[in-house]
């Protein structure tokens, strides 16, 4: 690469740097002061790019005012948005367990993509360029946008702004202290209302500049959601959670890999063809992945403060008494009897049930006795199915074996990223998670010789004995119904209490003897491969997979089935899985908008069901006296 | 017996010497306060004990076997019995659970997939919450227990290995007056009928005084006494760090 090529590259990487550290930036400093993960922070990101696309629409396209007036009301009005989720929803639930702000920010996700669907449609919308900024100029012999210069000129002044902010006003000290010790300044009679509400505002706006900025260099489109914010959380744990400093380091740091990797391109070794650029899908998770294992608390971020007093005792684990075996017995006599019913919609409809509460009991089971939150499972679905399809395909092996494949491709999967996320916890072991499955999905997205790359895989017929859809739904239904039963014998085992022991108490756990992280890193891997055996039941029971089976929306889908469920049950992933499927169906059949009416929904069910749909059940039961409450 | 000998311990924070050559000795049966103002390094002095630090020189040593450099979990393996001075208990379970998980651990069964936890070494966990006086509470939620039932809760785990030495930090902190000296009552009959060493970090004199065989007292990470508590309520030094610190122990004791 020549002097330059080095240049340029560092440049585009500068230019890239500033969006990235904008929403990055937003997203940290709420985090700090609310606890919150904002997964919808990305959507506020996408508002600010639509917002700001139509502004500069309406004021004309070659005004300077008009552009610039454009991206400044747009990062206003999504700030406004902020404001408003704050005081609507997020308010309500800042007493809710962690895990339940995190589902009304999914649900807002889905929200907002489909307000954006309504007003902006499918189609992509790219803005106009810069008026005043349109022209180049020349570095070293090659053409850089007079844009990208000011872009490059615009992070550091938002940082310097920030840091004013942060360190020069009342205001300021108080969101730093908040991010030290949130009850401390509670306690000390700090108006937190207005606090949180205006570090929303803040947050947003800051999101919404940042997409507004893109606006000449992206098109508009609807996907940008979840691709920010799997960025920007890449971006906010390299740099440490709550540095801004940090935030900005490491949108460098990534950026610049980025714009490396492209100016790179493809480089022979050894007589194979590397190519860098493919390698951009990844190179981000793969600095995080090597910043959190040698610095878990990112760059220039703390260990976390512990929270006082606010999560969620869990009661004690009930044996499987009869009434819970009795139920499952009933429910397992409805499901075989239901194909005399003739309805192949209705058998249709059932397996996807049934494979989807495999899912999300292997989800449960990470994030509720084992305590570590997931927000990657999709890669060991993923891992299943093309474990499973890619045995078939290419080794011919009959179905009945390539089943097996599936768990044991996730299995190993599991247990390679396991061993690192294990060594993480809460929130950052999360994102790492998150990480791994971007990872997974980038390689089988882009292998077109292997895994057939986003065309996926098609011709995963089941053996002719299967042939009959009745018979593959008793298979499948066994195999799930199975899948499950094990797992709750696991909770119930030895090895479940572990799990349970390390989450409660790991310092007690180590006091007694107990390797946590090796139980955790095992469970890992049993949650892996049998959320595999589910993604290879899935693919027979579709006859083709795509990438999507292991792209982040399948993680955020199989998220939404546990919280909606509720952690603490376990029966809850069965309650979360049966009712997300079927609504997800349902409604999709009758309107385009099924992801509003269930981001609703699930907005509903968290205001008024803080502890899901079969944790409020149970609530109900025991106070009516059918269940009996052993803890009193 | 000795069970527990420590020499030469040394650890610095940075500039700050928190331990300073501290050397000490436990027998089987004996409980040894250790005792010192605010900042005194004994919390330092535990953690090296205990695995959770590692001391930068010095020797400890359990029945002949050198610790420095293990993990906790593989010091309770040789056992070693904890309780904290904030109670840690697995809060979703229950006291019996609670007791039922380190005897789980002791007897190696925690890989176990099928068989129900509830049901094994049931026996045995209620046989220790009855030592400690807590049968009547074993299916109880140990997140909903007050705290003085938690200090028992967690001496019964610490019994579950069968220690040759328990390391209490600070048992009584946070506890009822009325309930301290009952809870190291508690802890010395215990001690004395299993022939268990017990070295243990105390802020109330009275507890201290009353129960303790033996004291050692540290002031700016040094050793500048040792002996029996009548030995060090006269020691002049040890009055000369105590006067003003609020913790006055004349005579009357």
């Amino acid at each position: 690469m020549s002097l330059s090529n080095i240049v340029i590259q560092f440049l585009n990487g500068l230019a890239g740097a500033s969006s990235l550290f904008l929403v990055a930036a937003g997203l940290s400093i709420i985090f700090g002061v609310s606890r919150i993960v904002n997964f919808a922070h990305g959507s506020l990101y996408m508002l600010g790019i639509y917002i700001a696309y139509s502004l500069i629409e309406f004021f004309g396209r070659s005004s300077i005012l008009g552009f610039w007036g454009g991206v400044l009301l747009a990062a206003l009005i999504v700030g406004l948005i902020g404001v408003v989720i704050e005081m609507v929803i997020l308010r309500r639930i800042y007493r809710a367990p962690e895990l339940f702000q995190l589902l009304a920010t999914f649900a807002l996700v889905l929200v907002i993509k489909d307000v954006a669907l309504y007003i902006w449609g499918a189609e992509d919308l790219l803005g106009p360029r810069a008026p005043g900024l349109r022209g180049a100029v020349q570095v070293f012999g090659r053409r850089l946008p007079e844009y990208d210069l000011l872009l490059i000129v615009i992070g550091p002044v938002v940082l310097g702004l920030l840091w004013l902010l942060m360190s020069r006003t009342r205001w300021g000290t108080l969101v730093r202290a908040a991010t030290q010790d949130r009850e401390m300044v509670g306690a000390l009679g700090v108006n937190q209302t207005f606090l949180f509400t205006s570090v929303f505002f803040l947050g947003a706006f800051l999101a919404g500049l940042g997409g507004a900025l893109q606006v000449p260099r992206e098109p508009a489109q609807l996907m940008l959601d979840l691709t920010v914010i799997s960025d920007a959380f890449v971006v906010v744990v390299v740099g440490g959670m709550g540095s801004i400093g940090g935030a900005f380091l490491a949108a460098l740091l990534i950026a610049q890999a980025k714009a490396f990797c492209i100016g790179i391109g493809d480089v022979v070794v050894f007589g194979t063809t590397l190519s860098f650029t493919k390698f951009t899908l990844v190179v981000e998770f793969v600095i995080m992945a090597i910043v959190l294992v040698v610095r878990p608390w990112g760059l220039l971020g703390k260990p976390q403060a512990a929270q006082r007093g606010s999560t969620m005792v869990e009661p004690p684990l009930h044996p499987l008494g009869k009434t819970f075996w009795s139920v499952v017995l009933g429910l397992v006599i409805l499901l075989a009897v239901a194909p005399l019913g003739g309805d192949d919609y209705l058998l249709v409809l059932l397996v996807d049930i049934a494979i989807f509460t495999l899912f999300a009991g292997t989800l449960h089971f990470l994030m509720g006795p084992a305590g570590m939150v997931s927000f990657g499972h999709a890669a060991y679905f993923g891992l299943g199915c093309y474990g499973a399809a890619l045995v078939f395909l290419k080794l011919k092996l009959p179905m009945e074996l390539a089943i097996f494949a599936g768990p044991l491709a996730a299995g190993l999967g599991a247990l390679i990223f396991g061993w690192f996320c294990v060594r993480l916890s809460g929130v950052y072991l999360a994102m790492l998670t998150l990480a791994f499955a971007q990872i997974a999905w980038s390689v089988v997205f882009q292998w077109d010789e292997f895994t057939g790359g986003s065309n996926g895989l098609i011709g995963l017929w089941p053996s002719d004995w299967l042939k009959d859809r009745t018979v593959l739904y008793f298979v499948i239904l066994a195999f799930c119904v199975g899948g499950m039963a094990f797992i709750w014998r696991v909770v119930h085992a030895p090895f479940g209490y572990v799990l349970r022991a390390g989450r409660d108490s790991p310092l007690r756990a180590d006091a007694i003897g107990i390797d946590v992280r090796r139980f955790q890193w095992f469970g890992f891997a049993i949650a892996g491969a049998l959320a595999g055996l589910s993604g290879a039941l899935f693919a027979f029971s579709k006859g083709s997979i795509s990438p999507e089976t292991l792209a982040v929306s399948r993680s955020v889908d199989g998220l939404v089935m546990v919280l909606l469920g509720g952690v603490q049950t376990l029966t809850g992933p069965v309650a979360g899985a049966a009712v997300f499927t079927w609504l997800q169906d349902e409604i999709a059949r009758n309107t385009e908008y099924w992801r509003a009416i269930l981001g609703i929904t699930i907005l509903v069910i968290v205001l008024a069901f803080p502890q899901g749909i079969a944790g409020f059940v149970k609530q109900m039961m025991t106070r009516k006296g059918l269940l009996k409450e052993v803890a009193a | 017996m000795t069970v527990l000998t420590v020499k030469g311990l040394h650890k610095s924070f940075g500039g700050v010497k928190a331990v300073q050559d501290v050397h000490f000795s436990v027998a089987a049966g004996e409980l040894l306060a250790l005792i010192g103002p605010n900042g005194a390094g004994k919390s330092t002095c535990f953690n090296m004990l205990n695995g959770q630090l590692r001391p930068d020189a010095g020797e400890v040593t359990l029945l002949g076997t050198p610790l420095v450099g293990l993990a906790p979990r593989q010091i309770w393996r040789l056992g070693v019995g904890r309780t904290f001075q904030i109670t840690a208990t697995f809060n979703s379970m229950t006291v019996r659970e609670n007791v039922q998980m380190a005897l789980l651990s002791y007897h190696n069964r925690l890989m176990s997939l099928w068989r129900p936890a509830n049901r094994l070494y049931r026996d045995e966990a209620m046989a220790l919450l009855e030592r400690v006086g807590m049968v009547d509470q074993s299916e109880r939620a140990c997140g909903i227990l007050a705290y003085g039932d938690l200090k028992r809760v967690e001496l019964a785990i610490a019994l579950a290995n069968n220690p040759k030495l328990l390391l209490m930090d600070e048992p009584t902190a946070g506890m009822a007056p009325s309930e301290r000296i009952g809870l190291m009552d508690l802890t010395a009959r215990l001690a004395r009928q299993d022939n268990i060493a017990v070295l243990f970090t105390e802020h109330d004199m009275d507890v201290v005084f009353a129960q303790a065989d033996r004291i050692i007292v540290l002031d700016r990470g040094r050793l500048i006494a040792e002996g029996s508590p009548e030995e060090v309520r006269q020691n002049e030094q040890v009055q000369a760090v105590y006067l003003g610190s609020g913790a006055v122990f004349a005579e009357a004791h």
